[in-house]
């Protein structure tokens, strides 16, 4: 272990830690937004709605993020899409966990009892008043850990934004690799940082948890 | 520049080499992860803790740090502890070590919730503590967790998409061979993204066979 090499390139690496979490953070804001979204038009009585929100997660589950980055950031251009890595990395991340976080609402909400969406439209709730004041107060509490697991999920993911030259963590470490030969060094500097990420992550996925669950 | 997708069928052959080869990939690490899978799960549940720790910091690390990441480091650190293994190896170790950690994750669950009956039962006629692993509770375990491991398996195969980065001639590589040729990325990338999806339909068929099976033989 080379530990002067270590003291001597940390600080790019916490440089590039704070890239990695912006492009997470984003993609995580915007993943949940196309997720609810998406999550909607699966539940709509109307085909019209149903079936693109369905291509949308088949699609994006069933083919690699990193082929969707590629087709976003390289093939944009030629469809009139001219974006910066940075930019191509939140939209492409966002809509591939978008679709994976469209399976963990659409999961929980099947997970309330019947009984209670019955009961409220017996007593007379509109089917939106329903989901809104009944389903979704229950639903979102069943949504806290997978999500979460999607975010994590996502944070590890974001390593693939290094292939379309975003200068994030897994980036830094690939440079810093090529450049000096000491691959296990620079793995302990990313692995610890990424490590710390996922652990913050884990605590505070496990506090909202705590604070969201029915008493 | 519009789209014209005339400019694939010339490639169809090398697209048609990436695609073998990323199959050959996939089924290979699949194989290591399911393999390695058990031995984790099994060393992490039963053995001595000297050996049990490793494994578990093993898993830690590799659960906690991207697939991307280990793949350099396992492709540039054999070479820097003097084994040169080729791309391919190192990819197949890389993805297969990766989810050996999360099969074995799944599989260790599966044997803790088996009824302690069982093992109790195959112990008190006679069977070695091996010999209960090996013909009662690692059976009862793997059926059990058929659907998570499948689905485990089918992520396996998009991840398969990253060692292009570490230079392995499967499908991205093809693509991105003709697209050094032609320049037309969007069309190459979206071709191989339906080839992607075809193989991820046909592994979801036959997953549901597999469950449909181990249904019936309970």
């Amino acid at each position: 272990m080379d530990i002067d090499l270590i003291l001597r390139v940390y600080p790019f690496f916490l440089q590039a830690a704070l890239v990695t979490i912006q492009i997470s953070a984003l993609a995580l804001v915007l993943g949940l937004a196309v997720a609810a979204l998406v999550t909607t038009g699966r539940l709509s009585a109307s085909p019209l709605l149903r079936w693109p929100a369905v291509a949308f997660v088949s699609v994006f589950r069933g083919t690699p993020c990193l082929i969707q980055l590629f087709i976003l950031y390289f093939g944009g251009p030629q469809i009139g899409i001219n974006l910066e890595p940075f930019a191509a990395g939140v939209i492409g991340l966002g809509l591939n966990i978008a679709a994976y976080m469209s399976e963990s609402m659409r999961g929980a909400i099947a997970a309330v009892d019947r009984g209670q969406m019955e009961a409220s439209r017996a007593i007379g709730f509109g089917r939106f008043d329903t989901m809104r004041r009944i389903i979704l107060p229950q639903a979102g509490r069943l949504m806290v850990r997978p999500l979460g697991v999607n975010a994590v999920a996502l944070l590890k993911g974001s390593a693939l934004v290094s292939t379309i030259s975003v200068v994030e963590l897994t980036y830094t470490a690939q440079r810093f690799i090529g450049s000096t030969y000491k691959p296990f060094e620079i793995f302990a500097i990313a692995a610890a940082l990424y490590m710390i990420i996922v652990y913050a992550m884990s605590k505070a996925i496990d506090l909202f948890d705590r604070r969201f669950a029915i008493p | 520049m519009g789209l014209d997708f005339s400019v694939v069928p010339p490639y169809a052959n090398i697209l048609a080499i990436g695609l073998w080869w990323t199959v050959f990939l996939t089924v290979s690490a699949a194989a290591l992860s399911l393999l390695g899978g058990v031995v984790f799960a099994v060393t992490e549940l039963y053995a001595p803790r000297l050996v049990a720790y490793p494994v578990k910091a093993l898993s830690w690390l590799f659960m906690g740090t991207p697939l991307l990441l280990q793949l350099f480091v396992i492709y540039f650190g054999l070479v820097q502890v003097g084994i040169d293994v080729p791309a391919l190896v190192a990819g197949v170790i890389g993805l297969g070590l990766h989810f050996a950690v999360y099969n074995a994750d799944i599989f260790r669950a599966g044997i803790v919730a088996l009824d302690p009956g069982q093992a109790e039962a195959s112990r008190s006629i006679g069977f070695g503590r091996l010999q209960t692993l090996r013909y009662v509770m690692l059976p009862q375990a793997i059926r059990n967790t058929t659907p998570p491991i499948g689905s485990n398996m089918i992520a396996l195969l998009k991840e398969s998409s990253i060692v292009s980065v570490i230079g392995i001639a499967e499908l991205v590589h093809a693509a991105q061979l003709a697209i050094s040729e032609t320049y037309r990325p969007f069309e190459f990338y979206l071709t191989i993204a339906a080839l992607y999806y075809a193989i991820n339909l046909v592994m979801e068929a036959v997953l549901r066979r597999i469950e449909a099976r181990v249904e019936l033989s309970r």
